[in-house]
């Protein structure tokens, strides 16, 4: 990336940390988006991803280091979650134009884009959670984004709905040529088209690239040929658990009050070695170790 | 025209109607009805403080809702207390201020069920020269403020993400909402403020299919209900204030009569395709 040097990202976190009721939530992250890049964050449940998202969009403000943003960044951002009241009579159509003054041709358009054009009318509270999570990215695309911060965007769409969404969203990175800022449901799987990607637990644990997941032969066993291109694997190796009390257990079973590397900095994680991620165990990518 | 007390009351009925309803909306949305309860009872106490300071009552009134918003997000940032019992302690001991000023000032005979429950029927020509003109204000802040407030109302964090300025339309929000306060006490008095504020936009939530519809359908709803009303206490002989509330409370009533019909048979449909 030489580009880089000359372009100022369009985000950037240094050493950021948020502090809630005395307890850290996430700390010591450093982070940048480029134009065009795509950064997937990871991690368990709680693991201070959303939290560095919002960071990142200005949401919420650092308690330690800094956040910033480039000048005039147009930010398109799909929310984990949005509740709409039963007191809030709001159709899609006039849900596209929350935050921006679009065109009917704009609108439907970007409903197109993410085969929703059919739910222009309805209202936004009676959609199922599949066509919610699309019809949240049209309406950020269709602003036309520099940067497009998308958490979980694929969470209660199924599986070939899951491909159609991360084809959709790298071709969206292409042709409008905004970085990607991306939150990821599954610990081990991500978009294929991602340049970074960062796993978090309260820190920064580790960050590499991704590899292709048609190398690995166990998720060619789960997912077929189909994922191809569209999906891949960060396979990665952690050497220590955060336990629910705060306190951090080795690998080789020692205790202690803090991380390691609680700066961020000094990590010794084997990429793409043999995954032991003990949390993730638990999780759906069971099969992929056991292979 | 104006000459006749009935329709100058009337003329300022409709002329508050006009912009609780938009007003009121937000309140429902957002779930802040208790909030509005609050301000009104708050308002009291501003009726206190102008008898004692000789100001003007309206201009006292909405200095003391202000002053209480700015205070209940100060104590909001403060974490602690849930801000369902910061508003109870607030929106109790404001009313109770009041009425202790009020019994210290020997001097001042106080009509207590006018300040509790409006009295429209006394409303001169240049109360309804302020309602329009403050009505006027509100109705320009509103419109200047809708989109951002609506984003932010949606979600908070979608709309402070994408560079709306949430904060800004929050404040003003909270400003336009004390001089509505500071306007209607008159109208409908402090205990009825809210109902004016919610009734309307909850009956025309039955009938509208987007927030704009809604708050015009408010708008309109609220003058029926102040119509109808004022018209039905000349009828009985009841007292006005009162009348308005339990008009707007048929309206809403009949709002759900047929619409929740057609909705459950709409519905039905829905689930039966999916299935």
């Amino acid at each position: 990336m030489d580009a880089t040097a000359q372009v100022p990202p369009l985000v950037r976190l240094e050493q950021a940390g948020i502090k809630r009721n005395g307890e850290w939530l996430v700390r010591g992250v450093d982070l940048t988006v480029m134009p065009r890049e795509i950064v997937t964050l990871i991690g368990p449940n709680g693991s201070g991803k959303s939290t560095t998202a919002k960071m990142a969009l200005g949401i919420l403000k650092p308690t330690d280091g800094s956040a910033r943003q480039r000048p005039g960044l147009r930010v398109g951002y799909v929310p984990q979650k949005l509740m709409i009241d039963w007191t809030l009579p709001l159709t899609v159509k006039r849900f596209m134009r929350l935050t921006s003054k679009l065109s009917n041709t704009e609108i439907a358009e970007a409903l197109e884009e993410t085969a929703t054009t059919h739910l222009m009318d309805q209202e936004v509270r009676h959609l199922s959670g599949g066509e919610m999570q699309r019809v949240l990215l049209a309406r950020a695309i269709a602003r036309k984004p520099d940067l497009l911060v998308l958490d979980e965007p694929v969470q209660g769409v199924d599986y070939s709905g899951e491909i159609a969404i991360y084809d959709l969203i790298s071709e969206i990175r292409d042709r409008l040529g905004c970085g990607i800022l991306m939150i990821s449901h599954d610990l081990h799987v991500v978009m294929a088209a991602t340049d970074q990607v960062i796993c978090l637990n309260g820190h920064v644990c580790c960050r590499g690239t991704p590899s292709d997941v048609s190398k690995s032969e166990a998720y060619l066993k789960l997912f077929g040929h189909r994922a191809d291109g569209a999906l891949a694997v960060y396979e990665h190796h952690h050497d220590h658990v955060h336990l629910p009390d705060g306190r951090v257990r080795h690998e080789d079973g020692t205790l202690c009050d803090h991380c390691p590397g609680h700066d961020g900095h000094s990590h010794d994680h084997a990429h793409a070695s043999h995954g032991t991620d003990k949390k993730a165990q638990a999780g759906q990518a069971q099969g992929v170790h056991d292979a | 025209m104006l000459d006749d007390f009935f329709t100058r009351a009337l003329v300022a009925g409709i002329g508050v109607a006009l912009v609780a309803g938009p007003l009121g909306c937000f309140i429902v949305w957002r779930r802040m009805a208790y909030f509005g309860d609050t301000l009104s009872h708050a308002a009291l106490l501003g009726v206190a403080l102008s008898l004692l300071l000789e100001i003007n009552t309206m201009l006292a009134v909405f200095a003391v809702c202000v002053a209480l918003s700015l205070l209940l997000m100060v104590l909001r940032r403060r974490e602690g207390l849930s801000s369902d019992a910061l508003l109870g302690l607030l929106a109790h001991s404001s009313l109770a201020i009041g009425l202790v000023c009020l019994a210290f000032m020997t001097w001042v005979r106080m009509d207590l069920i006018g300040l509790l429950f409006g009295d429209i029927l006394a409303v001169s020509r240049t109360d309804i020269a302020i309602i329009y003109g403050g009505g006027a204000v509100v109705f320009a802040g509103l419109c200047f403020i809708w989109n951002a407030l609506f984003a932010a109302t949606v979600s908070p964090e979608l709309a402070a993400a994408e560079g709306i300025g949430t904060e800004r339309a929050n404040l003003v929000f909270t400003l336009l909402l004390a001089a509505v306060i500071a306007i209607a006490m008159k109208i409908v008095g402090v205990l009825l403020i809210t109902a004016l504020l919610i009734i309307p936009p909850a009956a025309a939530r039955q009938l509208a299919s987007g927030p704009e519809q809604m708050a015009g359908l408010a708008a309109l709803i609220g003058s029926v209900a102040v119509v109808a009303g004022l018209y039905g206490s000349l009828q009985w002989d009841t007292p006005s204030g009162p009348s308005i509330v339990v008009a707007a409370m048929v309206l809403f009533m009949l709002s759900l009569l047929p619409v929740r019909y057609l909705g459950a048979r709409r519905n039905s449909r829905i689930s039966g395709g999916r299935s």
